[in-house]
């Protein structure tokens, strides 16, 4: 090769990486960044979107937001339902790998099980609302199985009474996002080495030490993980409340996607929407934020 | 070993089927009940007290969402739109990692955070700044708004999973391309995707799944009934009639049989495609 030729072939390996990545950089700037500088800019104007020459509000729209009782409503909600998801995700996904990685049982009952219990998690959210609103109707089999037990004694209406709505959203989204962990942890108890068993078994360490000494320690950057995400991914929940409840009654299941939602497309004030938009942004940023440092952590 | 005959061990082993039991009833019950009520008349999912197997077995449910073209129209909308996105999502997000995997270059570490972070960006923030721009250039309602806007949410995770699989491929292939004196570009095409396809298969699973899910965008940045998708299709089911929950249940069966087919004959992609971020 002579001089030249490696210098102009250096050069096309230099430019090379910025003309593969210059699709995915126009998509991700263009559709995801600027949005999200104009939809703080929105929140900083009156009558965003609506009116072609908007004037500059201040912080007016955020100071309405925080005035607004349903806004705090709002977050309380959304903290409970993301909270009570994550922790019962958690246990689930953890008893459930725990008894799949459990060697009594036989490898194809094994199969057969990982295979029915990961099943909430092929459905959409739609799909999911729409199947608990028919399992949780006052006149359905949820109410007429616990009326038989005797748990209750007349028919609950669990989404449209306002001290059970919540509860119930609640539970329809831990029943829907509890796999994730479970397959998640099922491959970390794979990777375990089975030599710390070994070594406490010699030691004679009880089943539940085990668990406590070896098996959590080992599974908790996974539980960390997932944990962040699930609460990140949880915190944005729509469709199944939008579905289910629509976020009443009298905003007993409103959380900050359906407040926001409802602002912009129901009473299409976009400008407060967009401020509430972005004080979502702001908590999930956060979150991400100490995501990221926990993975580089690692 | 342990011993596996006393009677203590005996009734763990037993305990532990019963939990396992009580676990398949959590877990699979309310999909039975829905593929159940699916193939009832619509009086009989009220019945008292419920019936376990439909006492009327029948298909009129189904009947009726697939003789319907309106309905119709929604499965393929829902099609269309996954499959569009998930090729042009495949081929973007190949091209990206490539760039990400084989080359180092000034602000990678910076992108790939940049990349991680956008995978957290809440939808309902980008939708009114969408829904803004949507309008001002005209293309509200239609296929091109629900394409762009989906691509924004499964570009990043496909580059970080393909990424994940082009570094497991060892560098001395398109070496030998270089050698040769072939370009990179060549390399790519010749020797990467070949062997790429797994990594492919993952990548487009997980992108069909996402987009075949959306609602939020479906559901704000189309109006006419000929462009909804199935997740709005049975919302608007919900609201048309008053609650003809066996159609509802017929339309969630096929609304949900992709999903359960992919599961099924790609398991171990749908698991790869599904976990890849979140485990690593």
């Amino acid at each position: 090769m002579t001089r030249q030729k490696r210098s102009h072939h250096k050069l096309k390996r230099a430019v090379a990486p910025y003309l593969y990545l210059t699709p995915s950089l126009l998509i991700i700037g263009l559709l995801m960044l600027l949005p999200m500088v104009t939809v703080i800019a929105y929140s900083f104007q009156n009558s965003a979107v609506l009116r072609r020459d908007p004037s500059f509000a201040g912080l007016k729209h955020y100071q309405a937001i925080f005035d607004d009782p349903v806004f705090w409503a709002s977050l309380w909600h959304t903290l409970y339902f993301t909270c009570m998801s994550v922790i019962f995700h958690m246990t689930i996904g953890m008893v459930f790998a725990l008894m799949l990685n459990n060697d009594r049982i036989n490898p194809t009952l094994r199969n057969i099980l990982r295979v029915l219990y990961i099943l909430p998690w092929l459905f959409t959210a739609v799909i999911i609302a729409v199947i608990w609103r028919l399992l949780l109707e006052p006149n359905g089999v949820v109410n007429s199985i616990l009326m038989q037990i005797g748990i209750i004694g007349s028919k609950v209406e669990w989404f449209s009474s306002p001290e059970t709505a919540l509860h119930a959203v609640t539970f329809a989204n831990i029943w829907a996002g509890y796999p994730l962990f479970m397959v998640s942890l099922l491959a970390g108890l794979q990777g375990i080495p089975k030599d710390f068993y070994e070594a406490a078994d010699i030691d004679g360490a009880k089943a539940y030490q085990k668990l406590i000494f070896i098996t959590i320690p080992q599974l908790m950057p996974i539980i960390i993980s997932i944990s962040l995400l699930d609460f990140i991914w949880t915190m944005q929940v729509f469709p199944l409340i939008w579905i289910t409840t629509g976020g009443g009654p009298i905003y007993s299941t409103e959380v900050l996607s359906t407040y926001t939602y409802k602002l912009a497309f129901s009473s299409y004030n976009l400008s407060q929407a967009s401020a509430s938009a972005v004080v979502i942004l702001l908590i999930s940023l956060g979150l991400t934020l100490f995501y990221i440092r926990y993975q580089k952590a690692r | 070993m342990r011993k596996r005959h006393t009677p203590k061990d005996r009734l763990i082993t037993a305990a532990l089927h019963v939990a396992l039991a009580a676990g398949l009833f959590f877990a699979a019950f309310p999909i039975y009940w829905m593929l159940n009520s699916s193939f009832k008349s619509n009086t009989e999912i009220f019945a008292l007290p419920p019936t376990i197997l439909p006492k009327a077995f029948t298909l009129e449910a189904y009947a009726a969402i697939l003789g319907d073209p309106v309905k119709l129209r929604f499965f393929f909308n829902s099609y269309f739109v996954a499959g569009a996105v998930t090729v042009l999502t495949v081929v973007i997000a190949l091209l990206a990692a490539y760039g990400f995997s084989r080359f180092n270059f000034r602000g990678k570490g910076s992108l790939n955070t940049l990349i991680i972070s956008t995978q957290t960006i809440p939808p309902i923030t980008l939708l009114i700044p969408f829904f803004g721009l949507v309008v001002s250039y005209g293309i509200f309602d239609t296929y091109v708004a629900l394409i762009l806007t989906y691509l924004v949410f499964t570009l990043p995770y496909a580059i970080l999973l393909m990424t994940g699989y082009l570094n497991t491929l060892p560098r001395d292939l398109d070496e030998a391309v270089a050698v040769d004196g072939g370009t990179s570009w060549t390399a790519l095409w010749r020797v990467i995707v070949p062997i790429s396809l797994p990594g492919i298969v993952a990548t487009s699973v997980y992108t069909f799944l996402l987009c075949w899910n959306e609602f939020l965008f479906a559901l704000t940045l189309t109006k006419s009934t000929s462009m909804r998708t199935v997740p709005i299709g049975i919302q608007l089911l919900m609201g048309q009639h008053a609650f003809e929950w066996n159609q509802m249940m017929a339309m969630s069966v096929l609304g949900s049989l992709p999903l359960l087919l992919i599961y099924l004959v790609a398991q171990r992609y749908f698991l790869a495609g599904m976990t890849a971020g979140s485990v690593k």
